[in-house]
């Protein structure tokens, strides 16, 4: 068992339901990125999924949209956020998952790409746009290199799907909670029992359920169905507000210490998952 | 040579696939479904026959250029008379097409992007003969220098939702709608432009732009007792040049030339010209070639052409050259340009900004070549939506 699951487990155990937080790499600048990162986990973030900017960030709305658009006009490079993921690594034990599109990774190679990822202390993978039927390449790479491939399930993911999609996933099931693209949302529509219940009956991994999710009484609903939860652009659009500002970091945290507060609640701990 | 791609994974050769959001992979097997089961039935190919003979126009003439061959002084110079189609350009013969899948599969609202604005009209003009709501995905960029075909789409009842991230042209038109896609997947049908993007809209798109070569292969064969020495087509996403080039990729003899956008030169980053300068990469859903730079970050891109401002291709596009079936070459704005003023006054013809790139060649080439050589070239379309940018090259105002 690698070590996300490994961390989530330990979190189920205590009766908690995991908090996956989500920033992008390089906004506004690596060095605050290694930073939050750190902070982040002190604050109770349990998994860190760091997002490597991509030019055409297509299953993204518009906050993680401006925060790539940001990060690559400030000259953010795969490379250095490999680097950032090392100094990350040197002060934190927090599991990490990078989260990219595959383009940068293709044109790094995926050999190359997972095996400079994994030894910069990286843990896992998301590729929104890599479906079962064309990750083998990356797949085998992650596999060689011990680092966790993390597929997504979505609302209209028919049952037949779900076996190809979870057979060789590792880590934790991303269950996307809308159809549609990441971002805040007011209400979320999905009918996440069944959803969560039918990824649940095709794999024994942790499920966790992302987008649209910004609130902390929202997490804390949402985590009923699930073992985490993850927390995007609410957290993305408080880096933009106070970019540049000594209060960056504090403000952050302190929405991940209430997030995480709330998947502490005895409410959330009714449903055990595992 | 084995032209009967794609494989069932939607590959030619190395390129192609589907790399899409997980949300889209549901929609696009349904689509896949539908479309062999359409093309397999008679009623949706007498029907599709229909609206193209008495709706759109078709067939649409091939006509010798005997003006503009007398004045290159070399090869005859035939041209493919997609402008004279409804809405002004080849893209209707797809968006007839696929507006019939989607009424098939009882979708009742239709995406669409677009960049010249021509896919966009002739989406427009599709949705609202069968009532179908619509909206049109359309850079900002684009929105500025396309103003006529914006307000032509409004006429047609559609909704044209300017996108502004990114560069505001095509590619980020394309994101947005995607994005649209993803969001309203259960009641939209999205009508990709162009033979690029995930299995199997290059497939779909190439077959529905089949009948421009299909037509053009006949009609050269009775006006001139034989095939073309060469058939020249323009290059952005390459729909119009797939549908050319398709039914003569069994003719050896015939060379095709694909034409991209030069912009301001190849030795400049100002331009388009996506098989000639980029590599392999993933976008919109396919592997092709793309203009990116080393960390894999979509390059920006230009061409005074909107329709040619793109930074992907084709996949089958890439295929056809590295297996050397299909050559690709660029003109500048400069030479497109020139050879649009040409045929304007050598033909009585104004082209289309993206078809003037094709000519650009054909000017070149023609006066290398004999008087039996043939030369055929697709006019994608009518220039009237350029005449603003043209005018504006030439310092003329047209405002009051």
């Amino acid at each position: 068992m690698n070590k996300i699951e490994k961390r989530l487990r330990e979190v189920l155990a205590r009766g908690e339901k995991g908090l996956i937080a989500y920033i992008t790499a390089g906004d506004p600048d690596l060095a605050t990125t290694v930073e939050l990162a750190v902070a982040m986990g002190e604050a109770g973030a349990d998994v860190l999924e760091l997002g490597v900017p991509f030019s055409d960030p297509v299953a993204d709305g518009p906050a993680i949209q401006a925060a790539s658009q940001r990060a690559l006009a400030g000259g953010v490079t795969v490379r250095g956020i490999i680097r950032a993921v090392e100094q990350i690594r040197r002060r934190s034990d927090i599991p990490l998952v990078l989260m990219t599109y595959y383009n940068p990774v293709y044109q790094y190679g995926p050999g190359r790409f997972a095996a400079d990822a994994a030894r910069a202390g990286a843990n896992g993978l998301i590729v929104p746009d890599l479906p079962p039927e064309e990750s083998g390449p990356l797949l085998e790479a992650a596999g060689d290199n011990q680092i966790d491939l993390i597929p997504l399930v979505t609302p209209n993911t028919p049952a037949r799907r779900l076996p190809v999609i979870t057979g060789r996933a590792r880590g934790f099931i991303y269950c996307v909670s809308v159809t549609g693209v990441t971002g805040e949302r007011e209400s979320i529509m999905t009918d996440l029992a069944a959803m969560t219940d039918g990824v649940r009956s095709v794999t024994p991994l942790p499920v966790a359920v992302g987008f649209g999710i910004s609130r902390p009484a929202q997490a804390a609903a949402v985590a009923r169905h699930c073992d985490a939860v993850v927390v995007g652009s609410a957290l993305v659009n408080t880096v933009a507000q106070k970019a540049g500002t000594p209060g960056l970091i504090k403000a952050v945290c302190e929405q991940v210490r209430e997030l995480k507060e709330a998947l502490t609640a005895r409410e959330v701990q009714g449903v055990a998952a595992l | 040579m084995t032209m009967t791609v794609p494989d069932e994974r939607g590959y030619f050769g190395r390129f192609g696939g589907r790399f899409v959001p997980e949300t889209l992979m549901p929609a696009l097997e349904e689509l896949d479904a539908a479309y062999a089961q359409a093309k397999q039935d008679d009623r949706f190919r007498e029907e599709l026959q229909y609206y193209l003979a008495h709706y759109v126009g078709r067939p649409s003439p091939l006509y010798f250029a005997r003006g503009l061959s007398e004045f290159l002084g070399g090869a005859r110079v035939y041209l493919k008379r997609e402008d004279l189609n409804h809405t002004g350009a080849h893209k209707i013969n797809n968006t007839m097409g696929q507006v019939l899948l989607a009424r098939r599969m009882g979708k009742r609202r239709i995406i669409a992007e677009t960049g010249a604005g021509q896919h966009g009209v002739a989406t427009a003009t599709v949705a609202a003969m069968f009532g179908l709501e619509c909206a049109i995905y359309m850079g900002e960029e684009d929105i500025r220098r396309q103003s006529l075909n914006v307000f032509r789409m409004r006429l047609l009842g559609a909704q044209v939702v300017p996108v502004t991230s990114g560069s505001k042209t095509l590619k980020d038109a394309m994101n947005e709608a995607m994005r649209d896609w993803v969001t309203n997947i259960a009641t939209t049908y999205y009508l990709v432009g162009s033979v690029a993007g995930p299995h199997p809209y290059p497939v779909i798109v190439r077959d529905f732009q089949r009948v421009i070569g299909e037509e053009a292969r006949r009609q050269i064969q009775e006006q001139a007792g034989r095939l073309p020495d060469y058939v020249i087509a323009c290059v952005g996403g390459g729909s119009n040049a797939m549908g050319m080039f398709h039914p003569f990729l069994d003719d050896e003899e015939v060379v095709l030339i694909g034409v991209e956008a030069a912009g301001h030169g190849l030795d400049t980053p100002l331009h388009a010209a996506t098989l000639s300068c980029g590599r392999p990469g993933v976008l919109h859903g396919s592997l092709s070639y793309l203009l990116q730079d080393d960390d894999g970050q979509v390059a920006p891109v230009h061409s005074i052409s909107a329709g040619l401002d793109y930074p992907g291709v084709g996949p089958e596009h890439s295929h056809l050259m590295e297996a050397g079936r299909a050559r690709y070459v660029a003109a500048t704005d400069r030479e497109a340009l020139d050879a649009f003023k040409i045929l304007c006054r050598t033909e009585g013809i104004i082209p289309a900004l993206e078809s003037a790139h094709a000519l650009a060649e054909a000017v070149r080439l023609a006066p290398q070549l004999s008087r039996e050589s043939i030369i055929l070239v697709n006019l994608s379309g009518r220039g009237d939506k350029d005449v603003h940018t043209v005018a504006k090259e030439m310092g003329v105002s047209l405002d009051e």
